[in-house]
């Protein structure tokens, strides 16, 4: 199976996005992101809803098509004519908001869909990488459950659990605790930690802003679909050097959420 | 002034609706049961009464519900010149089960291509969408009469050497599955976008996608609607008859224009109803389970 992400130039970088724009109908949501990400760095992205955070996801998963820019994985373009968007996605990995489970399948079968149909593991193989994850991530027992008998917070685990199947060298997480309980929150915000200490390359949009400060090895803060101001968390929260920065955080700090 | 009496309790006033009420909401106490089975019952016995009083109430017996009539109808006995109604209905269930089968294929066949993206597809897509709006815009009955006397006329080999139960089987495939497609198509709408969004991303085709994820839970969403639309499909066999096929209602005929009592055709409506009524029942029971599942689903 060719490998399209193989790095053919040595460099570090595993995500180069560069003036990317994006608009929906005459709405512009993405107006020229610049933004690089490093080997195992840890980029979280905050800001107001609607400040693009998501719809960057999206765009780097291929789920959208972008206007304008390019993005290049691990040094190849991979916004290109031409290129295959399912060989993009299988080092990709995306989790949703609202988990979007498969309902219909039981949690192993959501875990081993992709990796049989998409990387042709055989269903011992893949069972067994599904275990082993379950497993990590303490789901074992709710493998032969279908999503709806699942908290939330069980629901969003397993989703992360089904993108880390595929083995993405980068995974997207867009405000993956938003919809969930906040005594629930916590069990999610382990997995992404554990996953951090891993070394895996993470773009995290999130609202959970005492999460964005531990976790990231930078902070990306959007506002009308521009990156204002990035910065290590220690700087970015403690003294942005952007107004709009400063009032946004100052708005969350009121909220007590920070 | 205040001592007036309630006012009469509307379920007296609508016996139907209490015991409907009763049954929606589990209400088992006494005064329910007593109320609708009194009801039922005065609603029945006042139907028989007009039936039985009818100026007219004894020849329609001994025309329609004559019993001795009806037993020779169902046993049939060709020496006599009429068929057994009891076994053309076998035609009937014969061609039920390969105009549903087929039905089932074409129809997601063709809602499949309707909902496909692409520019490739386009000569397709309009094709599918004009089949459907002129399959359901024409009566059964013309479909029928159509491939069935047509078909031969063409004097082709194969096409033209078939049964009046295959070009009507064909007749029946063509005209339903321009409206299953339509339940399968709403099914499939019904799916989420997100749902096709989280097989995307992990790398599955959009065939992959429509085939593992989307569709296995359109088919599920709609068995209830495709089940109904089989209901009337099962009846509407009886006109392939027209064609000359002796299905149930072909014999009845036989059997009334031979012997000039109609008892037949009330065998043949009693064949049709056992039949139906067990799917209708299986629909129903198929759609109260679907909501208690979806009522347990909000519930979390």
């Amino acid at each position: 199976m060719t490998d399209i992400t193989t790095d053919r130039t040595g460099s570090a970088e595993a995500l180069v996005i560069e003036g990317l724009r994006k608009s929906f109908g005459a709405h512009q949501v993405l107006g020229g992101i610049d933004l690089s990400v490093a080997q195992h760095e840890v980029i979280c992205l905050i800001g107001a809803s609607g400040s693009g955070k998501s719809t960057l996801l999206r765009c780097v998963n291929l789920l959208e098509r972008i206007d304008a820019g390019s993005i290049w994985l691990g040094g190849q373009l991979i916004t290109a004519r031409g290129v295959d968007e399912n060989l993009v996605r299988r080092h990709v990995g995306i989790v949703f908001q609202s988990f979007n489970l498969f309902p219909h399948m039981t949690v192993e079968r959501n875990v081993t869909l992709a990796p049989m149909k998409v990387l042709g593991l055989s269903r011992v193989a893949a069972t067994e990488r599904a275990a082993e994850l379950l497993g990590r991530f303490g789901l074992e027992e709710k493998r032969a459950d279908y999503p709806d008998r699942l908290s939330g917070g069980q629901q969003q685990r397993v989703a992360i659990v089904r993108a880390l199947a595929m083995r993405p060298r980068l995974m997207l997480l867009d405000e993956v605790t938003s919809a969930l309980d906040p005594e629930l929150v916590a069990d999610v915000l382990d997995v992404i930690r554990e996953l951090a200490e891993g070394g895996m390359t993470m773009l995290i949009a999130t609202h959970e802003m005492g999460f964005a400060r531990e976790v990231a090895s930078r902070v990306c803060f959007l506002a009308d679909g521009q990156i204002v101001e990035q910065a290590p968390p220690a700087r970015l929260f403690s003294e942005p050097s952007d107004e709009r920065t400063r009032r946004f955080l100052r708005r969350i700090t009121d909220a007590g959420r920070l | 002034m205040q001592d007036l009496p309630e006012p009469g309790p509307p379920e007296l006033a609508l016996p139907n609706l209490a015991a409907r009420r009763s049954r929606l909401l589990g209400d088992s106490s006494r005064r329910g049961i007593v109320l609708s089975s009194t009801s039922t019952v005065v609603v029945l016995a006042a139907l028989v009464a007009i039936f039985a009083l009818a100026p007219g109430s004894a020849v329609v017996r001994h025309t329609f519900l004559n019993p001795t009539d009806m037993w020779r109808s169902f046993l049939g006995n060709p020496r006599a010149g009429y068929y057994s109604v009891g076994e053309a209905i076998w035609l009937n269930i014969r061609m039920f089960l390969a105009a549903e089968a087929l039905i089932l294929i074409l129809g997601l066949v063709v809602a499949v291509i309707r909902l496909s993206t692409g520019p490739v597809l386009v000569p397709l897509r309009i094709l599918a969408t004009v089949y459907v709006d002129v399959a359901r815009g024409v009566p059964l009955v013309l479909f029928i009469f159509m491939i069935g006397f047509g078909a031969p006329a063409l004097r082709l080999t194969v096409v033209s050497d078939q049964s009046a139960a295959v070009y009507g089987v064909a007749a029946l495939v063509l005209s339903y599955s321009a409206y299953v497609s339509e339940v399968y198509r709403a099914g499939i709408s019904a799916v989420h976008r997100s749902q096709v969004a989280a097989a995307r991303s992990l790398g599955l085709s959009q065939w992959a996608a429509l085939r593992h994820v989307i569709l296995p839970q359109a088919i599920r969403n709609v068995i209830p609607p495709l089940l109904n639309d089989f209901i009337s499909l099962q009846k509407d066999t009886a006109l392939v008859g027209l064609l000359g096929a002796i299905e149930a209602n072909k014999a009845a005929e036989i059997y009334g224009e031979t012997v000039f009592n109609y008892s037949s055709y009330v065998v043949a409506a009693i064949l049709f109803l056992v039949l139906t009524i067990p799917l209708a029942r299986f629909t129903d029971h198929l759609i109260r389970r679907d909501q208690a599942r979806r009522l347990a689903g909000a519930g979390q």
